[in-house]
């Protein structure tokens, strides 16, 4: 589905930042359905370290925004085991880079015990989780690893770009079947955005949105990037060429038509996402498009990433490896 | 089929027939993994059966137990059919998981069985997950997580009880002790003297009891889901047991010597409980033989189910992955059942060549 299609599904829409339309995400689902509570460290009456939860501890109450003990591995796994038994949790990790302390519960269980048990164990559980560079926070507080989930048989990865996007893949993680990761990029929680204010508007996963159209060269850019993205498509205009940007939203499942059907069309392809460049996110959106399109492309494909560093602290080390809009541009120069 | 009351007659009689049927099972289960039947591991319960039966005989069907690697014994404790058991140990089509899980992933979780597990010390954390999801919507269930002695050194079994400890769940914790955790002694693994010492750091009763008898461990069991469903929280139960069989099967066991194994048997869960009930004047020698060859003929017809089941067709490899199973899938799933099942590499590498517009190759 187009951008342009939602607009027309949704008429009334609310300007708001994507922490908010996140917030409104869940207080929706908490109202629509008792069986949804949250769960994570200071999610309560802290309100969340990057304060997306605020308000709905006093709105819904402890039993509803719960908060745990440090103690990652103990609660997620305690929320696959909620899952499988006739509950929904959502589940906050403050940090992607803590999914390493509960991955034995992610990867062994909640992405295994459906398919180990024949199809007979239910997992509606929905992981939300912060991830990428840009406020100092160095190594350990930083990163983008949002390939591991969406690589990982069994498990579901989103990533919204956009304000609109952060509501209703959210939205749709919760009321799926299915577990489901999303990836909030932490740098653009202030980002606005129009956000169609309908509770029951929600994303399908697996469903890309053209953010931009354009004739010349198509950019998949992610969470942060898109915007980035969209900035640069804007200057690059008044040169003469014409970007289509794609933001995938979903990474698992992937909308793999809408991306090759942009590329048939430009028969350029930029991939933009923070996530690490070697064996990754990148490289699987390239694989599907050679695999469909290779006949159609009319120069290499450019990947924009953080080449295979962590993160370093120091500021002028930090915006030297983050990928930004400027990288997006050298890019697509470099094939137009 | 849950649970029993082991006070009376007919609950001790109950609590013997799914003892033998656990040994019947696990005897069967071995020889014929080494007949080569079997794929795979197996892990048999064999002398551990009073602390499966035990502990299910004092919960109600409704409850959950998520069990270990050597989870046969929790499923027949459970109510689990031997027939679809056997049939999920050859890998078919009518087992339990469809032929998905074998041996170390076999479940029901509508039987409130949420799975033997690979892992050591998964289970307490699922466990956790369902007493929160019992406490959450306030239903009359506890959950039990199954534990070896040497899970009690993994760190997510410590998370899983204080997270349990401190929102006062419905979970009971029950480490089997057996001893050895593979093939290294439990004083090698742990600081403790007990290692149901280890409550303390949860403040909940922690209780070591005689795992080779079968009342102990029911009792123990019923006193801690009385508790769980007053709202006091989880208990810890230790359950000194033995396996007599190596950690897996064809596992020489150089860390043992027989001796050691026939002190166990002389303690032996069924032997002991039969010499009980005859004693009490509850079941005669003959009775028993005849308890012994039913339950033997039930194996026997199991395993003959199990050798003459179906096997699952090739495509349902693509199956049970999701709710909705996506693209990336589906299109194998396509693929398995247009031609049987021979795997194509990728069925969408040349669609682009046929495309008028997909322009030339160069």
């Amino acid at each position: 589905m187009t951008a342009q299609a939602e607009r027309e599904l949704e008429t009334e829409t609310e300007t708001m930042t994507v922490r908010e339309a996140v917030r409104q995400a869940l207080r929706e689902e908490l109202e629509r359905d008792e069986d949804v509570y949250i769960m994570g460290e200071d999610v309560g009456l802290f309100g969340g370290v990057l304060e997306v939860t605020s308000g709905l501890y006093d709105e819904f109450g402890g039993e509803r925004v719960r908060d745990t003990p440090i103690s990652e591995a103990g609660f997620m796994g305690a929320a696959t085991g909620a899952a499988a038994t006739g509950t929904r949790p959502v589940v906050e990790l403050m940090f992607s880079d803590f999914a390493g302390v509960s991955m034995e519960q992610i990867m062994n269980q909640m992405a295994k015990m459906r398919y180990m048990f024949g199809g007979k164990a239910e997992m509606p559980v929905t992981v939300r989780t912060t991830e990428g560079g840009g406020m100092g926070a160095a190594s350990q507080h930083s990163g983008t690893i949002h390939t591991w989930m969406a690589h990982f048989p069994g498990l579901m990865a989103v990533a919204p770009g956009t304000a609109a996007s952060a509501k209703g893949l959210t939205k749709a993680a919760i009321r799926s079947d299915d577990p489901v990761f999303v990836f909030e990029n932490k740098m653009i929680y202030e980002q606005e955005g129009a956000v169609p204010t309908d509770d029951e508007f929600t994303i399908p996963l697996g469903e890309a949105a053209i953010e931009r159209e354009g004739e010349d060269v198509t950019v998949v850019a992610t969470q942060r990037l898109v915007g980035e993205s969209l900035q640069t498509a804007e200057s690059l205009a008044e040169a003469g060429v014409e970007a289509e940007v794609i933001d995938p939203r979903s990474l698992y499942p992937l909308d793999t038509e809408t991306i090759v059907e942009s590329v048939r069309k430009t028969g350029r392809l930029i991939v933009a996402d923070e996530s690490p460049l070697s064996y990754g996110t990148h490289a699987e959106i390239v694989a599907r498009v050679q695999e469909e399109a290779f006949f159609s492309l009319d120069a290499p494909i450019q990947r924009v990433g953080t080449p295979d560093t962590h993160m370093p602290f120091s500021t002028p080390l930090e915006q030297e490896v983050l990928p930004d809009g400027d990288d997006v541009r050298e890019a697509i120069e470099r094939v137009t | 089929m849950g649970g029993l009351d082991i006070e009376t007659e007919e609950g001790r009689r109950e609590a013997l027939r799914r003892m033998l049927t656990i040994r019947a099972f696990d005897s069967e289960a071995g020889d014929r993994f080494a007949d080569g039947e079997i794929p795979g591991f197996v892990h048999l319960y064999i002398g551990e059966e009073a602390v499966g039966v035990g502990t299910c005989a004092s919960l109600e069907d409704e409850d959950y137990i998520a069990s270990t690697h050597r989870g046969h014994g929790h499923c027949i404790a459970k109510g689990l059919d031997p027939k679809y058991m056997m049939a999920e140990l050859y890998g078919k089509a009518e087992g339990y998981c469809n032929g998905k899980g074998g041996s170390m992933h076999i479940a029901d979780v509508d039987a409130g069985m949420l799975g033997a597990n690979g892992i050591v010390g998964a289970g307490p954390p699922l466990a956790t997950g369902a007493a929160l999801s019992i406490d959450y919507q306030d239903r009359d269930q506890v959950a039990v997580g199954f534990l070896g002695d040497g899970a009690v050194a993994q760190g997510q079994v410590h998370e899983a009880m204080n997270l349990a400890a401190t929102w006062d769940l419905p979970a009971i914790f029950v480490i089997e002790n057996n001893h050895y955790g593979e093939g290294t002694p439990v004083e090698e693994q742990h600081n403790v003297d007990n290692l149901s010492d280890t409550a303390q750091a949860y403040d909940i009763p922690g209780l070591t009891v005689d795992g080779m008898d079968v009342t102990a461990v029911a009792e123990a069991v019923g006193e801690a889901r009385a508790r769980a469903r007053a709202g006091d929280g989880p208990s810890l139960i230790e359950a000194e047991t033995y396996r007599y069989r190596g950690h897996y099967e064809g596992d020489e066991e150089p860390y043992r010597d027989e001796d050691e194994i026939e002190r166990w048997k002389a303690r032996d869960p069924i032997d002991s409980f039969k010499e009980r009930l005859i004693d009490r004047g509850e079941l005669t020698a003959e009775e028993f033989d005849e308890l012994e060859h039913e339950i033997e003929a039930e194996i026997e017809a199991a395993v003959e189910y199990a050798q003459s089941a179906e096997p699952p067709a090739p495509h349902e490899a693509y199956e049970d992955m999701f709710a909705e199973t996506p693209p990336e899938i589906e299109r194998f799933a396509t693929a398995a059942r247009t031609d049987g099942g021979e795997r194509i590499e990728d069925s969408r590498s040349t669609s682009d060549r046929s495309r008028s517009e997909g322009g030339e190759r160069r």
